[in-house]
């Protein structure tokens, strides 16, 4: 898959999830970054994350994500 | 909303739950409740979650979060702020990670005994303690593990894990069944419906410690949410049902009787006959049956004459076979037995016939299923009909409205209404709030919407409060004629202040409006409170979607109107003392 892809999908789960269709991703953003994101949020990220891209994440995989970029990092890496 | 309606697809009720939640809070009417969110694990999500669900059924609640994983401690000790929340419901969290001790197969029998009675204790004393706020209590069970040590022995073996919380559920189940406000939210179902490998997640479990898998989360809500709404009077009343390929497989109109498809001869005759049995224990418990369908009627009356068929003519209410649109069959029967189409379900296999409905009556909730095998399931996990709790007006109810068809009969034989009314022998029986109408009178209290001057709720504690204060003023009244007894179907609540009575609650069950209940419920309540000291009444209406048949209810009974407004009005009757009773269609007999 496409970064640019995996890119315009992620983002359009963040808008979903954080109820702005106007939110405009970065790869340095991080929870600080955006009002509503935090510990509950990032485990709703991560699950719609699998379920859209049909991917599993391992336990070691999640707990030190430190922005948008290592987590789209990860998907690329896993949806391969 | 679509989207939470059963079947719901939980990923999207998860990722989309601040849109729902911002649409939802636009709904009118919405309902104010607080409910406590005891934690045995985490609950962040849980919370908003069966938030969106509560809105959906016009609840919106306000939350109390308990501490992490301490439901014991903030339920048995609480530092006030529980007490302070005044919690309208309680629900506790807790799931098999709550169990501290768990048997492993090294224990001996006398430890696995022990141990289960200290983690039962825990449990009971945690119940005990939650008991206390006089609200009602939600409480899980527990699922089973996800892992058996000793395999298939393990749910035999008493230091099997499964044994373990089959036991422990068994108590669950006991104490819920001896104790009135607790109701079950059955997890240990739920777990095993969805799979228990789909409702717990390990990673999910270490990283953030949730107890059920996030995607399982709407599935727990919806459940609690079922429950919440059930005791508030939201459940379904009723269902409309199609006949050809709903009730039966084939056209009768065109197959005959004898060749539907119904009975033990062919698979689809099964699940019709299926069909049938489970919709006649549904009407056992009160849920009204009706049919909307595209036949002749005498026709279609013929399919309900097989020996085989479990349903028969009898077991429905209205029966409409006809022609027309279905939405205007449905229109009728809403009329004829005087429910809001809001608490009618419509079963139809023909989806252009659900489309119509959906567009005519966009209030009438339409089951979604797809062939007769899975008619049941869209019905039964839909939780239209939760039984919270089973009065026996409930199971009752059918013949009650059976007897008011009978009624409205009588009625157009009759030129002079009063004349009417005199021919049904009516007795109403009455008095101040007793221990043992309690529970009716909260049901009565909290689910009836048309004719309800003021819309206020009252909890069972608020309900027993009232029975033992002395300014408060209460009356019910209990209404048999010569068809059958309605039970008790109108209740006042007022307070006196000084020399004047406010009138705080005035509800009346819609089946017996203008029956001249009206005219006795306020006979009694003005001489009880003109006994306790009153010299004028005072009565409010605060409007509602759906109240506003009463809102010159006063002004018809001698009252002056003082304040009007759009959003409410205050009615005054001045000199009590001298107010003329108004009954005289219905013998009186006071209880107390």
């Amino acid at each position: 898959m496409e970064k640019q892809q995996i890119f315009e999908e992620v983002q359009e789960i963040f808008r979903t999830i954080f109820d702005d269709e106007e939110l405009e991703i970065t790869r340095e953003m991080t929870a600080d970054d955006i009002e509503d994101w935090d510990s509950l949020e990032q485990i709703n990220l991560l699950v719609a994350m699998e379920k859209h891209f049909n991917i599993k994440f391992k336990l070691e995989d999640v707990h030190d994500l430190a922005n948008v970029g290592e987590m789209m990092d990860l998907i690329e890496r896993l949806v391969g | 909303m679509d989207i939470l309606e059963y079947p719901f697809d939980p990923a999207q009720v998860l990722q989309k739950k601040r849109s729902l939640k911002r649409e939802l809070l636009k709904k009118e009417g919405l309902i104010p409740k607080k409910i406590a969110i005891m934690s045995g694990s985490t609950i962040g999500e849980i919370k908003n979650i069966l938030e969106v669900f509560l809105l959906h059924y016009g609840i919106k609640p306000e939350f109390y979060e308990g501490e992490y994983a301490l439901f014991y401690e903030n339920l048995v000790f609480d530092d006030g702020s529980l007490a302070a929340f005044a919690p309208d419901f309680i629900y506790i969290h807790t799931s098999r990670k709550n169990l501290k001790f768990f048997p492993t197969t090294g224990d001996a029998d006398q430890a696995v005994a022990d141990g289960m009675e200290a983690d039962w204790k825990r449990f009971e004393t945690a119940f005990g303690a939650a008991a206390r706020f006089g609200c009602p209590v939600i409480v899980n069970n527990f699922d089973l593990p996800t892992h058996r040590v000793m395999g298939n022995r393990d749910a035999v073996d008493k230091r099997g894990g499964v044994h373990y919380i089959n036991e422990m559920n068994a108590r669950v189940a006991d104490y819920v069944a001896a104790h009135p406000g607790f109701y079950l939210n059955d997890i240990a179902y739920l777990s095993a419906r969805y799979g228990l490998d789909n409702w717990f997640s390990e990673s999910q479990w270490y990283l953030y410690k949730y107890a059920l898998s996030m995607d399982q989360i709407p599935n727990l809500c919806f459940s609690i949410a079922n429950i919440v709404k059930s005791l508030l009077g939201k459940n379904k009343k009723s269902l409309i049902l199609d006949l050809d390929n709903t009730l039966w497989g084939g056209v009768i109109g065109d197959d005959g009787a004898e060749g539907i498809a119904l009975g033990l001869e062919s698979p689809g005759g099964m699940a019709y006959s299926e069909f049938q049995a489970y919709l006649k224990e549904l009407s056992s418990l009160g849920i009204m049956l009706n049919v909307a369908s595209k036949n002749e009627e005498s026709i279609a009356l013929t399919g309900f004459e097989r020996s085989d068929s479990v349903l028969k003519r009898d077991d429905f209410l209205c029966f409409k076979a006809n022609w027309g649109p279905k939405s205007q069959s449905i229109a009728a029967i809403a009329n004829e037995i005087n429910i809001l189409p809001e608490s009618f379900v419509f079963v139809d296999d023909n989806p252009a016939e659900r489309e119509i409905v959906r567009q005519e009556l966009p209030a009438v909730t339409i089951a979604e299923f797809d062939g007769p095998e899975g008619m049941i399931a869209a019905i039964d996990r839909a939780g239209y009909f939760e039984v919270t709790t089973l009065s026996a007006d409930d199971v009752k109810r059918n013949e009650m409205y059976k007897e008011n068809l009978k009624r409205a009969e009588l009625e157009q034989s009759f030129g002079n209404y009063e004349d009417y009314l005199k021919s049904l022998d009516m007795r109403c029986e009455t008095g101040a709030f007793v221990p043992e109408h309690a529970e009716r009178l909260t049901q009565l209290i909290n689910k009836t919407n048309q004719f309800n001057l003021t819309t206020r709720r009252y909890t069972a504690a608020e309900v027993d409060h009232l029975m033992q204060d002395p300014v408060s003023v209460t009356v019910f009244g209990r209404l048999i004629d010569k068809f059958g007894d309605n039970g008790i179907v109108s209740a006042m609540i007022g307070h006196i202040e000084d020399d004047t009575c406010y009138v705080d609650l005035w509800i009346m069950s819609c089946r017996v409006f203008k029956r001249g209940l009206e005219d006795t419920m306020m006979d009694e309540f003005v001489r009880r409170s003109v006994e306790k000291g009153a010299k004028r009444i005072v009565g409010r209406y605060f409007a509602t979607a759906k109240n506003l048949l009463t809102r010159e209810i006063y002004a018809t009974m001698g009252f002056s109107k003082m304040k009007d407004s759009e959003t409410e009005a205050e009615f005054v009757l001045e000199d009590a003392e001298s107010y003329v009773p108004r009954n005289h269609v219905m013998e009186l007999e006071r209880l107390n």
